[in-house]
């Protein structure tokens, strides 16, 4: 249970930089994904972590003590795979205990903590059988014990959950957070999944390209992105594209859209972002709502039906919107209708990088 | 066409079992000249215990063999071993230069290291016979075992290193146990490669270290007894046996579903 650090992390392949430049911090007891596509360094960046990766240039501290040229099997990390990695001619039982025979805990004492360790995972009574005898979940779970069995610095997730079906992954989700939460341990979470990501973490790294992009709590990267790249890799998002004039962005169809946020000088190029989920779509004769006061008129070209939800694709003077609605209303708006399109200017987000 | 297909397959099991049980039958008929009636003896086989040669050649075979299926087992597993799982300079040619002897023909390789050996003073004999199937035998290991390899997870060890075991700890609790039937079955294959080969030994044999092929072989130009058919026997029971055991125990994959 310790803080861990990275600083100033550089790798590359040959030509190929996969990381650069990584700095950050995942305090003691917190939860982080490391969110990004295939590619993104996010694996490397883990592995690096473990040690099975040896940085080109920077830092790994792990608490106080700087592991960067610790091997892995010095550096007290508990690690779940992908693909589970439980060793096939080992009982379960033996599986959970690799870990404690290595650092010299035998006998009756091990046996306890690894009774301890399958109760916390709800599989008490499976520790004879063979991992072959077992489903993925529970595989799952018994590399889960294994990993906090010895009580490790820091608890390592490689997509951990990735190979299990849509259902058995909610599960886990929630297995997962309970587990962490009662062994507080500092554990740093690999996916490629945004919403598993925003579910399980208190923080959220997103990658590109072997940088982190941005870093925070879920709902602070998730609303007030400050990049393309995040805003679009973590849901949907408008892009809206204008010059400032007079502390207001003025787009090429001539609308002029508010913010909430600070922006540059006038006349500078900026890229605003709206969540489709963001904007109330009403019928064009509808009375406005409070605090709504970015109001566009347009003409709804596509209308997806999908149960709870509608997606509305507007075009607005050229300039096309994407919305989620709530399927609340009698009748859903139809193709072609007329409408009103308004959200606030709080959920307005300029972006950072060039448009 | 059915039968067309029975009967061809049927052909080619007659063609290749009845000369081996024509000759088994043979070492146990009383007549020196392969003559019928069929009458049951197992004279020759009495014979045989009193035949010097054929026995201390039987003796060196299976001597041979044996050293070779531990020697070449072992430094093959190493090999397969550094090829799938570790980088070194020159991997890629020491993988592309181990296979190609099996393909090349004994009898070159035979010659080869005879003018070989012969060059650099290694000479013939025992020793020399045993460098020589240690050698042929040790590319057959690397493909037994590197194809078991292939179906273990190199993220066992990182696994087990995780949990805080060194490399060579990791394999040797992991990766080893996973592997070992592989590694009985290569040495299985070894030791078989060994026992019949004829060539190599022929060419590096000295009078008191001949194989048993070699003697069977010189045997046969002097004019032969149903001895010959009865030592033949006895290699045969030892040949089958051992492809018997390596088929049921060397399942490369099968390991990992049955364990």
């Amino acid at each position: 249970m310790t803080a861990v650090d990275v600083t100033a992390i550089a790798k590359s392949y040959g030509k190929v930089q996969v990381l650069s430049d990584i700095t950050t911090h995942f305090p003691e007891g917190s939860f982080t994904s490391l969110l990004g596509p295939s590619g993104s360094g996010k694996t490397t960046l883990l592995r690096i972590i473990a040690g099975f990766v040896i940085p080109d240039t920077g830092r790994v501290t792990i608490g106080e003590r700087d592991v960067t040229r610790v091997p892995v099997w010095a550096r007290n990390i508990g690690m779940v795979f992908q693909s589970y990695a439980l060793f096939p001619h080992m009982s379960v039982a033996d599986n959970v205990a690799f870990g404690l025979a290595q650092r010299g805990v035998k006998g009756e004492p091990a046996r306890r903590e690894v009774q301890r360790a399958l109760e916390m995972v709800h599989l008490g009574g499976f520790g004879t059988r063979k991992p072959k005898q077992l489903s993925g979940g529970q595989q799952q779970r018994v590399a889960l014990a294994r990993a906090i069995v010895t009580r490790p610095s820091v608890l390592l997730l490689d997509e951990p959950l990735s190979a299990l079906d849509r259902r058995l992954r909610q599960e886990m989700q929630v297995e997962l957070l309970r587990i962490q939460r009662e062994s507080g341990l500092t554990t740093i979470f690999v996916t490629h999944d945004q919403e598993e990501a925003l579910t399980l973490s208190d923080k959220v790294a997103i990658l590109d390209r072997g940088r982190i992009v941005q870093i925070g709590a879920p709902a602070e990267v998730y609303e007030r992105p400050r990049t393309r790249f995040a805003a679009e890799f973590l849901g949907d998002t408008n892009f809206l594209t204008g010059t400032v004039a007079e502390g207001r962005v003025s787009l090429p169809n001539g609308m002029r859209i508010a913010t909430a946020s600070p922006l540059p000088t006038s006349g500078a190029p900026v890229t605003l972002a709206v969540r489709p989920e963001k904007i109330t779509v009403a019928a064009r004769d509808a009375a406005p709502q409070d605090g709504l006061t970015n109001r566009v008129e347009g003409t709804i070209i596509a209308s997806l039906y999908s149960g709870t939800a509608l997606t509305y694709e507007v075009d607005a003077a050229g300039q096309r919107f994407k919305i989620f609605a709530q399927n609340r209303d009698a009748q859903p708006l139809a193709r072609g209708a007329a409408v009103t399109l308004s959200w606030s200017p709080d959920h307005t987000v300029p972006i950072e990088d060039a448009p | 066409m059915k039968l067309a297909a029975r009967t061809y397959i049927l052909a080619v099991l007659v063609f290749l079992y009845l000369p081996i049980g024509v000759l088994i039958a043979m070492g146990f008929n009383e007549s020196p000249l392969y003559q019928l009636p069929f009458q049951f003896s197992s004279h020759w086989y009495v014979e045989l215990m009193s035949n010097r040669k054929l026995i201390s050649a039987s003796w060196n075979s299976v001597l041979i063999a044996a050293i070779t299926a531990v020697i070449a087992t072992v430094l093959g597993t190493l090999a397969a071993v550094a090829l799938s799982r570790r980088q070194f300079f020159g991997k890629e040619a020491l993988r592309l230069l181990l296979l190609p002897p099996i393909a090349i023909p004994w009898l070159i390789t035979g010659t080869a290291m005879l003018v070989f050996f012969y060059w650099t003073g290694i000479g013939r004999g025992f020793h020399a016979i045993l460098i020589g199937h240690v050698a042929l035998a040790i590319p057959y290991v690397v493909l037994v075992v590197g194809t078991g390899l292939t179906t273990i997870r190199a993220d066992l060890e990182e696994a087990a290193m995780s949990l805080g075991a060194p490399p060579v700890k990791a394999f040797f609790q992991v990766t080893l146990p996973l592997l070992a039937p592989s590694i009985f079955g290569a040495a299985l294959f070894a030791f078989a490669v060994s026992l019949d080969q004829f060539v190599v030994s022929y060419f590096l044999a000295t009078p008191g270290s001949s194989t048993l092929p070699v003697e069977i072989y010189s045997a046969i130009r002097k004019g032969f007894t149903p001895e010959i058919n009865a030592v033949c026997t006895i290699l045969l029971a030892g040949s089958v046996s051992i492809f018997l055991l390596f088929t049921l125990f060397a399942k490369p994959g099968a390991s990992r579903d049955r364990s």
